[in-house]
């Protein structure tokens, strides 16, 4: 069949005679890093959806093969309130050795000390390490996240780039993340995706350089790139003119 | 609100001398628009208020014993019955009743409102049904259930198990359809099994529905139980309440009263002490 682990071909979805998204065509490596911008109202939601086989009653037609260990990660950490840190984490999963790998996860979170906690005794950003682990204890080959870091601060945000980066070099699945965050899918992913009006209209690949001279300024161009696909004016820009 | 006051009193002990700053309390601009904490025995104060008054009542002649007896009648006349044996006797058959109907209430209620809520099926067939019984008020269909059942111990026991069934029902059905969508998208996106789910979501997230629905249930079956005791029946706090009325002894009637307040407040605390005790994974549990 198809050497990609997430494989669409002119995926539609229509909410009554309203579509959603239509003609989507995406493939992702294994491993490979993909963010996907767009206005809002733009289908991000929709096609996040049909990913994660969540849009039952909705009509479409189109080829989307995804494998069947799939994870997700939602904007609000979604625990489940009345299980302890560690059975949210292993939550579904069955075996001899689930809790060791739980703690495990909750170890690469760094939250091995609170897994007896009740998750409303945890802050926001504790809160999302926690789902980040639930998504990693199950070493998934699709890692779908919508809009991870959207409901935390600034500080703990960075933190979490930091997380997400090293967990998706060292377990190697592919990610497609959502984000209305430019300057995120530019820092963390290897490709980004702009999806308008239900279509995909931009397919940006990512090199960032290693030395911290042209950072900077390569990083400003994407970003400058990204925001005039989204119909923005980069304030930055603006303000330099 | 002491984080603000201390913060509005570091500025203003920086910019005037320390002689002239106000007491902190002077310095809170905004009332407190919340009713606020209240002290642990704070609904105390009603009930004894209550009973002061009462007291007060019986002793100056201001109420008539024939009419209502002293609080102290209750607690002399408890000795009294307690020793004669006649208040163990009446009380144990009434919680018998009451608690054997509370079980067969919560079983039948929890089991019906799992085929109900788990299944679309079975709520087509249920539920409706158990709406319209609900439109009837229980104490409407008595005669029915005693021309069915007799008027023997059976009858009085499935009156308080109908009871007990409705607010357990309502209840529980309810907190197993409005399941939070958010956890059974998460669910599904992990592929979860539907064991897995039942167990993992389902139950533990309704489980506060039917501790309330317990909550109400425990009230409905010392009600039934009042009613049931009016007819026929040959023992029980009621039946001793009825004896009393037919000889005019007010303070044996005021005892039967007491009891009953007695065990409605003692059922109420052990299920709020069971819910705390299921519910520890709730932030707090008011009330």
């Amino acid at each position: 069949m198809t050497a990609y682990p997430v494989f669409v071909r002119d995926l539609a979805r229509n909410f009554g005679d309203r579509p959603a998204i239509l003609g989507v065509d995406l493939e992702i490596a294994p491993g490979e890093f993909v963010a996907l911008i767009g206005r809002s109202g733009s289908g991000k939601s929709t096609l996040i959806r049909a990913l994660a086989d969540l849009d039952h009653d909705v009509a479409g037609s189109g080829t989307l093969v995804v494998p069947k260990n799939i994870a997700m990660v939602f904007q609000d950490a979604r625990l489940l309130p009345w299980k302890r840190v560690l059975s949210n984490v292993t939550f579904g999963l069955h075996g001899p050795d689930v809790a060791a790998r739980g703690r495990a996860a909750l170890a690469e979170v760094e939250l091995a000390d609170r897994e007896r906690a009740w998750p409303y005794e945890l802050s926001g950003g504790q809160q999302q390490r926690v789902a980040l682990a639930r998504a990693i204890v199950r070493a998934p080959e699709f890692l779908l996240a919508d809009e991870p870091f959207g409901a935390l601060d600034a500080l703990t945000r960075i933190r979490m780039h930091h997380l997400l980066r090293r967990i998706s070099l060292q377990h190697g699945p592919a990610v497609l993340m959502v984000t209305h965050d430019v300057d995120e899918a530019i820092e963390l992913a290897k490709r980004v995706l702009v999806l308008e009006q239900g279509r995909i209209i931009a397919n940006i690949p990512i090199k960032l350089p290693e030395d911290n001279i042209h950072l900077g300024d390569t990083f400003a161009a994407y970003r400058t790139q990204l925001l005039s696909l989204l119909g923005v004016e980069d304030s930055r820009k603006v303000r330099a003119a | 609100m002491t984080s603000i006051a201390s913060a509005a009193e570091r500025q203003s002990t920086a910019n005037q001398p320390a002689a002239e700053v106000a007491p902190p309390s002077r310095l809170r601009s905004q009332r407190r628009l919340s009713v606020g904490k209240s002290h642990p025995y704070g609904l105390m104060i009603g009930p004894v208020l209550l009973l002061i008054f009462w007291s007060w009542g019986a002793r100056s002649g201001f109420i008539d014993p024939r009419v209502l007896p002293g609080p102290w009648v209750a607690v002399t006349t408890a000795w009294q019955l307690l020793q004669e044996g006649r208040l163990q006797v009446n009380l144990l058959f009434s919680a018998e009743r009451a608690l054997t109907g509370l079980a067969f209430g919560t079983l039948t209620g929890v089991l019906a409102a799992l085929v109900t809520g788990l299944s679309k099926l079975g709520g087509y067939l249920l539920d409706g049904v158990v709406q319209v019984k609900r439109a009837i008020p229980l104490y409407a269909i008595l005669p029915f259930f005693m021309l069915w059942f007799g008027i023997g111990e059976t009858e009085k026991v499935i009156i308080i198990a109908a009871a007990s069934f409705m607010p357990i029902y309502l209840q529980t059905h309810s907190a197993l359809r409005n399941i939070d969508r958010r956890y059974v998208e998460l669910a599904e996106s992990f592929r979860v099994s539907y064991v897995d789910f039942l167990i993992n979501v389902v139950l533990p997230g309704a489980l506060p529905g039917f501790l309330l629905g317990l909550r109400f249930a425990s009230m409905s079956s010392w009600m039934a139980l009042v009613v049931v005791e009016q007819t026929n029946a040959t023992a029980g706090i009621g039946y001793m309440i009825n004896l009393a009325t037919s000889y005019a002894q007010t303070d044996v009637m005021l005892v039967g009263l007491v009891v009953y307040a007695v065990l409605g407040v003692a059922s109420d605390v052990a299920i709020r002490t069971a819910q705390k005790l299921c519910l520890a994974w709730q932030p707090a549990l008011g009330g």
